[in-house]
């Protein structure tokens, strides 16, 4: 499938010299919701404002939808929706004439049925009334989408929408990124709990010091870079680990009771028949085998750290 | 063009205006009737008339003038240095319009609410003093001009204004001073040669002798060169954005 934003050598130099994006290329495939990983000051807000036509690109191009961000911004801003990473709000307005402007700034005529069922969608709709400064912060932050959302974007950009959220309320918010997914929409966003990116994105891109390490799909990058544990449950409780079973890949539990294999699953053999006839061979009995993978969190760890060095 | 995006501008705008309605019109109302008190009143009684006018007729179009002015000004530069005061200005910049639909939206919006409060001073003053308009639509036309051309002026103050301080300071250390020593209260024959001369340096000048001849037919300048200065000033802020609108100087990083 063509992809829908295509991000070419973009790089971006702030007015005091600073260089916010490395050149990064990216292609944004129509439908999938991608997560973009990365550490604060990585270079994401930048990356989306600049696609979004806040921040001018310093080189390189965007094109969305097939319309180049420059040349042709009115067709390309007309697909894009974006919720940035502040609330920001003016506190007397109403909430469904911020919502109404938002939808005439972007040139589609007013319609009140379309406002609605933005609102509904969002839970704004018994709010719609009320002056924005007498909402919830998590309140605004659904505003913030409902005006991304009046125009009816194809595109969504999502800057840390889940930031400073109650557990309850990011439940939601991913439940709201789900039903546009479903209605045929784009979304990328940017977080710092990796757990969003693993419970809702397809594609995870990791960022750090303004260049994008990897973009992949998630159980994809899950299995390549993962980890496994093999957790080898015994009936008897050990000391420590038997000298003929002694490597660096194996441990003991803290209580004892098991020891703990971690292996590559990329790797040629995983090493695991050889160590379950060794602990055979050692007279061991086994209770249970259990295998546990590393999680996106501990593969972005490692990937920022490595690039850190 | 995208006019719905214009209207939108425009009447969300409107809308500031109209909560704020009491205090958009009583303000400067009640302004203009402590100029009559004072000027028409306690001291116009004491001057008999300029050039053929009672004084309190004489410094009605200097009035609404200085209120337009600054008005223009105040509500362009607010109208657009607030969105980018709360941050929602990002709003402007994603949306599919061009710097022109921004300006006319907001330039349009503030030039509308300083010709209202023009024509509520208007208003205001033939409660106090009695006069006639020879030329009323030319006095309409000036008015519309001057909005305009101050709200544009209002529009790049506002633009470049970094802080509320910056935002109040030129047009009180710059635009006050102009535009009382332009004539409001007096005419500039009425001064001595040397400073009639400077006066002509000052560009309100030429706008309230203009706008003066619409009400009684006599003018210290040319009309034809009141206008000529009005639309220089009107092209030069033009100018002006159309520069910021290229470069995006102050807006886009
Ligand atoms: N207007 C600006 N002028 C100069 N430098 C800037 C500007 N905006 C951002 N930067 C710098 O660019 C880098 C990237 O910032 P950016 O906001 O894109 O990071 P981010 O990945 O969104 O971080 P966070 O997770 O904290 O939101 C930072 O070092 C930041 O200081
Ligand atoms: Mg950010």
């Amino acid at each position: 499938m063509a992809n829908i934003v295509e991000i070419t050598d973009l790089r971006k130099s702030y007015k005091d010299g600073f260089q916010a994006l490395k050149g990064v290329n990216l292609g944004i495939e129509e439908g999938e919701i991608l997560a973009l990983l990365g550490p604060n000051g990585a270079g994401k807000t930048t990356l989306i404002s600049t696609v979004c036509g806040i921040t001018m690109p310093t080189s390189g191009t965007v094109t969305v939808g097939g319309h180049d961000i420059l040349h042709d911004y009115r067709a390309a801003r007309s697909m894009i929706g974006l919720v940035p990473q502040e609330i920001n709000l003016e506190p007397f307005e109403r909430v469904i004439n911020t919502v109404r402007f938002s939808r005439g700034l972007f040139g589609k005529p007013s319609d009140d049925a379309a406002i609605e069922k933005v609102l509904r969608q969002l839970s704004l709709w018994d709010k719609k009334d009320n002056q924005i400064r007498e909402l919830s912060g998590g309140m605004k932050r659904r505003v913030l989408i409902a005006k991304a959302l009046a125009h009816d974007p194809r595109v969504l950009f999502l800057d840390e929408p889940t930031a400073g959220v109650d557990v309850e309320l990011r439940k939601d918010m991913w439940q709201i990124v789900d039903k546009l997914k479903e209605d045929g929409v784009t979304i990328i966003l940017t977080t710092h709990y990796i757990e969003e990116a693993e419970a809702i994105a397809d594609r995870v891109g990791v960022i750090a010091h303004g260049e994008l390490l990897l973009v992949e799909e998630k159980t994809k990058l899950m299995t390549r870079m993962g980890q496994k544990e093999l957790e080898v449950q015994l009936t008897e409780t050990l000391t420590e680990v038997p000298r003929n079973l002694q490597s660096d890949d194996l441990a003991l539990s803290s209580d004892g009771h098991a020891l703990i294999y971690t292996y590559d699953t990329n790797a040629e053999r995983t090493g695991i028949t050889k160590l379950l006839a060794d602990v055979a061979a050692e007279g061991l009995v086994l209770r249970d085998v259990v295998t546990r993978q590393s999680s996106l969190e501990d593969i972005f760890v490692n990937l920022v750290k490595e690039d850190a060095t | 063009m995208n006019w719905t995006a214009v209207r939108s501008i425009y009447i969300f705008e409107m809308f500031r205006f109209f909560r704020t309605v009491a205090q958009s019109l009583l303000a400067p109302v009640i302004s203009t009737s402590l100029y009559f008190v004072v000027f028409g009143a306690a001291i116009g009684s004491r001057i008999e008339q300029v050039e053929g006018v009672g004084y309190g007729a004489f410094i009605v179009p200097g009035l609404i003038m200085l209120t337009v002015i600054t008005q223009s000004i105040a509500n362009a530069s607010f109208g657009i240095y607030f969105p980018k005061f709360i941050g929602t200005f990002f709003e402007l910049l994603s949306a599919p319009i061009s710097f022109l639909e921004i300006v006319m939206g907001y330039v349009g919006a503030a030039a509308t609410k300083s010709l209202i409060i023009g024509f509520i001073i208007l208003i205001t003053a033939y409660f106090f003093v009695d006069f006639s308009i020879a030329h009323p639509l030319a006095m309409v036309a000036f008015l519309l001009l001057t909005t305009i051309s101050f709200a544009l002026f209002g529009f790049i103050l506002g633009i470049w204004a970094g802080n509320f301080e910056q935002l109040q300071i030129v047009p009180l250390l710059i635009v006050t001073p102009l535009v009382f020593l332009g004539g409001s209260f007096y005419s500039i024959s009425m001064l001595p040669p040397f400073w009639q001369a400077v006066s002509m340096f000052n560009p309100v000048v030429y706008l309230i002798s203009g706008f003066r001849w619409a009400f009684f037919g006599t003018a210290d300048v040319p009309i034809l060169t009141s206008l000529l200065a009005i639309g220089l000033f009107t092209g030069v802020c033009l100018g002006i954005i159309w520069w910021i609108f290229r470069t995006g100087w102050r807006i886009r990083q």
